[in-house]
């Protein structure tokens, strides 16, 4: 018994022993790993991330996949670029919006004319990304740095970076709706079981839009915090951040299949991934080793195999134990 | 239209692309009554059922409830305007806790966010309704099939319905449960809540219900007072002929010569596996049906399972035709002459979307191909040989095994096992969820197997098929063999004395 315990607990917390190791061999190997500029930089730029991430967790949760996540948020970037002269709010209100628009049709593919996630998403992700690269003129579109609308992405408040703020908002949002409302459970019923769902009287055809609206919404948010980093909107930003996203949720002990997953968890492995990004950086300045950005690759997708393959056995001898 | 009517449903018509499922049906049920809907296996008991619930939508027919014309468009609305179900397979989520399952849809709520404490008091609350204690917090996938069931019925209970719709509700509960069950449906019922009680066991719907409904073919055919209607009437009208009841037998195994039988092909001495089987003697001879009784949990599956090497036994010794026997897994067993039809056709069984000569084939793959290629004459063959022997009623091999009867379903598997030419066939619950002609029909078709010297293994909650069918009962208790019988020495009181008291000192 103690050991399934065992087992359990580190089954869920995994994520955050490997998190906390990482940082820990960071802080001993490199100097100012651990300082106040490396951790800024880390949050600031890992927000946007984070956001992706949550937003493909509750999609996953419900058994399915979003693959328009990078373009959407290349899309949004570009959005908020364009309406940046008019003030942050007026470049919030145009990344998020058409993120939230993809969203919505992804929602009406999959649940009014059911179209497997997957096939849906990634029509979407080949439209959304033709669609900025039209807006811009096939260009980076320059941000208005009078407005303000930088400081979404380059700003700091109390002395924390505002992309940071934002996400850590909406991973506390994220955390309560799953937890603490019917619609955050509903969610990981659909995913359990969509049939056993449907037959106790949930909504989950409204579940689902919600969950695909939300990740739209969340992408296009993660395109105004990169329009506003970087100054400019960019339509070939956002490759593979679908597949970051995955990753991250995946790492985080979320089943790719439905039904089980967290949003702590989540954040633990969007932190994990990036972190690990990091130091492989610091590792390229010591000067021992020249690690091009392909071994990079390599690297941290073998670093994502070890991890789920530790999860997988981890769960497989808990199910068997009990 | 009296009083005293809860439900009418009158001239319901459905069709499913073209093909009619309900014809004219009607459906009455009272205030505070336990009402009993039979009929066969397609029937349209769970299209009616499902056009209630709003699941599907009725083509033509009136319905109303409480008074008032009821139209609804999903469980969701069925289950709000006061009517909620239980369906045969449980429909829970497996990954959520046991306070989810139970309280999903009707969400306690404080400051607007879930109150956790509250919802897993009250789904603590319910389940002590049926004398269960169970850590709410854990999923339901932990929890036992029994268990699981009692969640299910906990969640539609506590809905507040007016009308409780059970679907079966007993095919995975052990005699006690079922006594916690009905002494729910009675408070409901002294609760004024009515009860439409689906089951294919006639011996419960005398124990608790009213009155009866009988469908036949998407008809409404009967309605009746059920102390007004015996056994018998009640099948004939079911199954719209007169039956003949062979012998006084309530099933088709009729009696078999002892003399018949051969020298012992399989032994097993002192299995022992965990807690549930915990020491398990048994034999079986050529051309003998050996049966297993016991309550659920008493480890009969579980041993079944040891033999076939589908879990690994911790201790004990097995022998097949006289030499040792130690498989390592199902596919020696397989090889060694074992066939095994689960209990759970949907999850063990088969694989719906294939066609019924791919189910039967599965097993025989290994042999029939040809250096990694299915010779398919040769598996037509085969499959149209069973098809005809065990008369499955299906379009063609090609139909999707999905599309047929429970009855036909657990056929193409018998098939499955038949074709691999086994010595021993291990059959667990081979007629569960079966209607009544189909079974009668698997019944016989088991008895002729092992009239040509098939050695089979029979578990069955069933007293009566365990006690009709079987040569010889060993009665399994808390994990060990707690009694061996003849079938001479097998009567009911014997053998449910054995399951429920037999003594666990003197086992062996």
């Amino acid at each position: 018994m103690t050991r399934i315990r065992l087992a359990r607990m580190v089954g869920s917390y995994g994520v955050v022993i490997a998190l906390a190791l990482l940082i820990l061999f960071g802080y001993l190997r490199y100097e100012n790993f651990l300082g106040l500029f490396n951790i800024m930089s880390v949050l600031r730029y890992n927000s946007m991330f984070a956001l992706v991430a949550l937003g493909m967790c509750f999609v996953i949760m419900t058994g399915g996949i979003d693959l328009s996540v990078g373009t959407v948020a290349a899309l949004g970037s570009v959005a908020a670029a364009y309406a940046s002269p008019y003030g942050p709010i007026a470049g919030l209100a145009a990344g998020v919006g058409i993120g939230l628009v993809v969203g919505a049709i992804n929602a009406l593919m999959i649940t009014r004319m059911h179209i497997m996630p997957f096939i849906a998403t990634l029509a979407s992700m080949l439209a959304a990304s033709g669609t900025a690269l039209l807006l811009a003129n096939n260009r980076s579109v320059p941000v208005s740095y009078q407005s303000g609308f930088t400081e979404l992405g380059q700003g700091n408040l109390i002395g924390l970076p505002i992309p940071a703020i934002i996400a850590a908002i909406a991973f506390i949002l994220g955390w309560l709706v799953l937890n603490y409302t019917a619609t955050g459970r509903g969610v990981l019923a659909v995913g359990g079981s969509e049939e056993s769902a449907k037959l106790m009287g949930l909504p989950a055809d409204r579940i689902k839009t919600l969950a695909y609206v939300a990740s739209g919404g969340l992408a296009g948010l993660a395109g105004v915090i990169l329009a506003a980093q970087f100054g400019a909107g960019q339509p070939i930003e956002g490759v593979g951040w679908e597949l970051f996203a995955i990753a991250s949720v995946v790492v985080g002990g979320t089943l790719l299949t439905g039904g089980v997953g967290s949003v702590g968890a989540t954040l633990a492995g969007v932190l994990l991934l990036g972190i690990l990004f990091t130091v492989l950086n610091f590792e390229n300045g010591l000067g021992w080793i020249s690690l091009s950005a392909y071994w990079q690759s390599v690297i941290r997708g073998a670093f994502l195999l070890v991890v789920v393959i530790l999860q997988a056995r981890l769960i497989a001898g808990e199910t068997t134990r009990t | 239209m009296g009083e005293d009517l809860l439900l009418a449903m009158a001239s319901v018509d459905k069709r499913f692309a073209g093909i009619p499922a309900l014809i004219g049906a009607s459906f009455e049920v009272r205030r505070g009554e336990v009402h009993a809907l039979i009929g066969q296996n397609g029937a349209g008991k769970s299209t009616l059922i499902k056009v209630l619930t709003g699941y599907h939508k009725k083509d033509a027919g009136s319905v109303s409830f409480d008074g008032k014309p009821f139209e609804v468009a999903s469980p969701q609305q069925a289950q709000a305007s006061g009517i909620s179900t239980i369906y045969q397979e449980i429909n829970l989520v497996p990954y959520r806790s046991i306070t989810e399952n139970i309280c999903l849809g009707r969400e306690k709520r404080r400051f607007g966010l879930l109150d956790w404490g509250a919802m897993h008091a009250e789904a603590e609350r319910l389940l002590a309704r049926f004398n269960i204690k169970a850590d709410v917090r854990r999923p339901v996938m932990e929890f036992s099939t029994a268990t699981q069931q009692m969640v299910a019925i906990a969640r539609a209970i506590g809905f507040d319905a007016k009308l409780v719709i059970m679907d079966e509700p007993t095919s995975s509960l052990d005699e006690r449960e079922v006594g916690v069950l009905f002494d729910v449906i009675r408070q409901l019922k002294a609760e004024g809540v009515s009860v439409v009680f689906v089951s294919h066991k006639l011996d419960e719907l005398y124990a608790v219900c009213d009155r009866v409904t009988i469908m036949r073919d998407g008809r409404t055919v009967r309605v009746a007072e059920i102390s007004g209607i015996g056994k018998l009437d009640l099948v004939s009208s079911m199954l719209g002929r007169e039956i003949a009841r062979v012998e006084g037998h309530a099933t088709a195994f009729t009696d078999r010569d002892p003399a018949k039988l051969g020298e012992t092909l399989f032994a097993a001495e002192h299995l022992s596996a965990g807690s549930a089987v915990r020491d398990v003697s048994f034999s079986i001879r050529r051309g003998e049906i050996t049966g297993f009784a016991g309550l659920l949990g008493a480890g009969r599956t579980e041993t079944a399972r040891l033999a076939f090497a589908a879990d690994k036994r911790s201790g004990g010794s097995m022998t097949l035709g006289g030499v040792p026997y130690d498989p390592a897994s199902p596919i020696d067993a397989i090889a060694a002459g074992l066939g095994f039809c689960t209990e759970d056709r949907k999850a063990e069984g088969i694989v719906p979307n294939m066609s019924v000569a791919e189910n039967m084939m599965l097993a025989l793959m290994p042999k029939l191909a040809k250096s990694g290629i299915i010779d398919e004459p040769r598996q037509r063959q085969i499959v149209e040989k069973f098809i005809k022997a065990l008369s499955i009623k299906c379009s063609g091999p090609n139909q999707k095994i999905r599309e047929l009867s429970g009855g036909n379903q657990q056929k193409v598997l018998l098939g499955r096992w038949l074709a691999t030419e086994p010595r021993l066939l291990i059959l667990d619950e081979p007629t569960r969820g079966i209607d009544v002609g189909a079974k009668g029909e698997i019944q016989a078709l088991i008895k002729s197997l092992a009239d040509d010297g098939l050695a089979v293994l029979m578990i069955s909650s069933e007293l009566e098929e365990v006690i009709e069918g079987a040569d010889r009962v060993f009665v399994l208790r808390e994990g060990l063999t707690v009694s061996e019988m003849s079938r001479a020495e097998a009567s009911e009181d014997a053998v449910m004395a054995a399951m429920a008291e037999g003594n666990l000192e003197v086992a062996r």
